[in-house]
């Protein structure tokens, strides 16, 4: 996938329970929120754990980002599509080993090679001084 | 009139740009630019219609005409500001309520009264400025309670 | 969390007996008013709201003076006060506003028939009014844009930063999971947008009453978002659609024949985003429109097959066939097949659907416009009349906290 120069890209909105994501995200880092009580993950993130309703027990947790991709769609047109990004491209859903997942877009991957159970390793795109994204690319093998 | 001041550095907010203009209420703005002030006016029964809608609250007809009115009015009530709460306009300055012979109360500044002279009563009449190429604002100045002359430019 | 949906049991035991549902049988509606619907009006939507009011009014054969509650959309850009104004509605006691877009349109209605029944407003009505079409329009990213810092909205900042900001895009990442563990044949799925068409052009007020479509021309029209084509998607609309609703006992004085509530549900499960529940277990489903239907059929007592016909919430025909499923019509997976050909799902089949031509077809009024015609249909009025309809089931958006109704005559 490719960018459309001189568009800004839409940054991700930062609240006191996603924030510790995306500066992990900016160090290339990629961790997953846990109840350590339930040890259960989850996505989004969140202030309370909806298994014991604890609000103590929540924390990050270092993840390979390895999955499999669990949906797809192709904008073909630009019809519905965002503008700072070349037609055709592919948003993914990538399910994570530890279960939960996840919007992103595949790298160096055409669209018409996406597939669901595709297995996935995530990867860190850095696009200017303020945003790295994380994307994934496909595991051979 | 401190608002003149502060125009110098920041525009004063047309009312399109904060998403509140309706349609109905266009032609009193189109109006205001072309230094008229103009009222809708049920045509039914005749009602006066402040601020615009598309209906009547009386007859509940659709259909309404444009009057264009004298602007002649009084003071209904007033607030001064003394901090200032956009940057279009320097405190201190006075937002008046003019009750206009018609009935309509409309929001306005005072040209030429410092807050200290305002008081309820007050003959006013409306004046026009141009504040761009787009964009015209109604104030209201001093009237003696007689005078029979047309409105004028603040310019 | 989501046990009873993906254990299929809905326990009564944790619910409120239905003869404690004072909704039920209780109130009515009895008037329904809309405005043209167009792809430009040319006017507010405030203008559009109160002549969509003033019909509906006039239908039930009311006075604007009997009107004494108003229940609208959190989305509505319409003023309240304005058209309280602009009406002249001179013993307005009771308002409510009602949140996640298109799952509004049945909550509307249930809410209206709370303040009836419990005493608190004898006449509601609910309205809604948009440009949709010529003005903001809720399918393009541009429109999000603006919410994304706001609460109920906030892990879309999961999804915009990989060009993923539109709802065709968002309900394509269910119909590619739910095509691909049901094996769904993607030439399937255009007969549900065929038979719409067909109602639409019996339909003078349809927005596409002039427009003739064929299933070839479904599988030519354009992929937007594979895997979702063109013919797949609403239509946006211009106009209003207003509806009244009073108690029972005070219907049988009105002009029309009422159209009874005889339940109204709202439901919003665990995991539960605006379009983008991708963290449940299964996304072959919608878990909010099942337990929605539960309750309706709960409280109801009656089940899928006693119903005459359906008017689906359908901002792309995926989300129609989904609920299909969802609310027992057929099995799971097999939506697709149950719409093919087109039968099942006319005037005069099994189970007649959006028989005005639906959100695809007639007008995307959020949802309102199907309940509109879901009254004509108890009246015997529609365009596309279902013979000797008595049972109608109308629901609100899916893939949000959702809502519904069954109507009886």
């Amino acid at each position: 996938m490719e960018y459309v120069p001189g568009i800004p890209i839409l940054k991700p909105s930062l609240d006191a329970d996603n924030r510790p994501f995306w500066e992990a995200v900016r160090r290339h880092e990629f961790v997953l929120q846990k109840c350590g009580s339930c040890d259960r993950y989850f996505q989004p993130p969140r202030p309370m754990c909806p298994e014991c309703r604890s609000m103590d027990t929540m924390e990050w947790v270092p993840s390979a980002g390895r999955g499999q991709v669990y949906s797809f769609v192709n904008f073909t047109t630009d019809r519905m599509a965002y503008p700072a990004m070349k037609i055709p491209y592919s948003v993914v859903l990538v399910e994570l080993e530890e279960g939960v997942r996840m919007i992103s877009n595949m790298l160096d991957l055409e669209p018409d090679d996406v597939q669901i159970g595709m297995p996935v390793e995530v990867a860190f795109d850095d696009l200017d001084e303020d945003l790295t994204l994380f994307k994934f690319k496909k595991l051979e093998g | 009139m401190t608002t003149e001041q502060a125009t110098e550095t920041a525009q004063r907010p047309h009312p399109a740009l904060w998403g509140v203009l309706y349609r109905s209420s266009t032609p009193f703005w189109e109006a205001v630019r072309r230094h008229e002030l103009s009222l809708q006016r049920c045509a039914e029964c005749g009602r006066w219609l402040f601020p615009p809608r598309p209906m009547c609250p009386d007859c509940r007809c659709a259909e309404s005409e444009w009057v264009p009115v004298s602007g002649r009015g009084t003071v209904h009530s007033w607030v001064t500001y003394d901090e200032s709460p956009h940057p279009a306009f320097a405190a201190p300055y006075s937002v008046l309520l003019v009750e206009l012979e018609e009935g309509a109360r409309l929001v306005s500044n005072p040209v030429d009264i410092a807050p200290d002279e305002l008081e309820i009563g007050m003959p006013v009449r409306v004046v026009f400025r141009d504040e761009g190429d787009d964009f015209t604002v109604f104030l209201f100045e001093r009237a003696t309670p007689d005078a029979q002359e047309e409105p004028a430019s603040a310019q | 969390m989501l046990s009873e949906y993906l254990e299929r049991r809905y326990r009564p035991e944790r619910r409120p007996s239905p003869e404690a549902n004072l909704v039920r049988d209780n109130t009515a509606i009895v008037g329904i008013g809309q405005t043209e619907f167009s792809r430009n009006s040319g006017r507010d939507e405030l203008d559009m709201a109160c002549e969509a009011i003033k019909n509906a009014v006039a239908d039930a054969g009311l006075a604007i003076e009997d009107i004494d509650g108003l229940e609208a959309f959190t989305l509505e850009r319409t003023s309240m006060p304005a058209i309280v104004s602009a009406l002249g509605i001179p013993n307005l006691r009771f308002t409510s506003e009602i949140s996640f877009g298109g799952g509004a349109s049945g909550a509307n209605v249930l809410h209206a028939a709370a303040a009836v029944a419990t005493g608190v407003a004898n006449h509601v009505v609910c309205y809604r009014s948009l440009n949709e079409a010529s003005g903001h329009r809720y399918g393009r990213g541009d429109g999000y844009v603006g919410y994304l810092s706001e609460a109920p909205t906030l892990h879309y900042g999961y999804y915009f930063p990989f060009g993923f900001l539109t709802p065709l895009a968002w309900a394509g990442m269910y119909a590619k999971r739910w095509m691909h563990e049901y094996g769904i044949d993607p030439d399937q799925l255009g007969w549900y947008s065929v038979v719409l068409r067909e109602n639409a052009l019996r339909n003078p007020k349809a927005v596409f009453n002039d427009r003739p479509m064929t299933h070839a021309d479904y599988l030519e029209s354009p992929m937007i978002v594979e895997p979702l084509r063109l013919f797949d998607c609403c239509v946006d609309t211009d106009g209003a659609v207003a509806l009244v609703i009073t108690s029972a006992e005070r219907a049988k004085d009105l002009k029309q024949t009422p159209a009874y509530i005889l339940a109204a549900a709202q439901s919003c499960p665990p995991e539960q985003e605006i379009q983008t529940s991708y963290n449940r277990p299964v996304m072959s489903g919608l878990p909010e429109t099942w337990y929605m239907g539960q309750e309706l059929f709960r409280v109801a007592g009656v089940g899928p097959a006693d119903i005459d016909v359906a008017q689906l919430y359908d901002p792309f025909s995926f989300g129609a066939l989904l609920q299909l499923e969802e609310l027992g019509f057929c099995e799971r997976g097999e939506s697709a097949a149950f719409c093919e050909g087109g039968d099942r799902i006319r005037p005069d089949g099994q189970l007649p659907l959006n028989t005005s031509g639906g959100l695809l077809s007639e007008a995307y009024i959020h949802g309102y416009n199907l309940i509109a015609e879901g009254v004509r249909q108890i009246r015997g009025t529609s365009t596309s009349q279902v013979e000797g309809a008595e049972l109608v089931l109308a629901t609100g958006g899916p893939g949000v906290p959702t809502s519904g109704l069954i109507l009886r005559r």
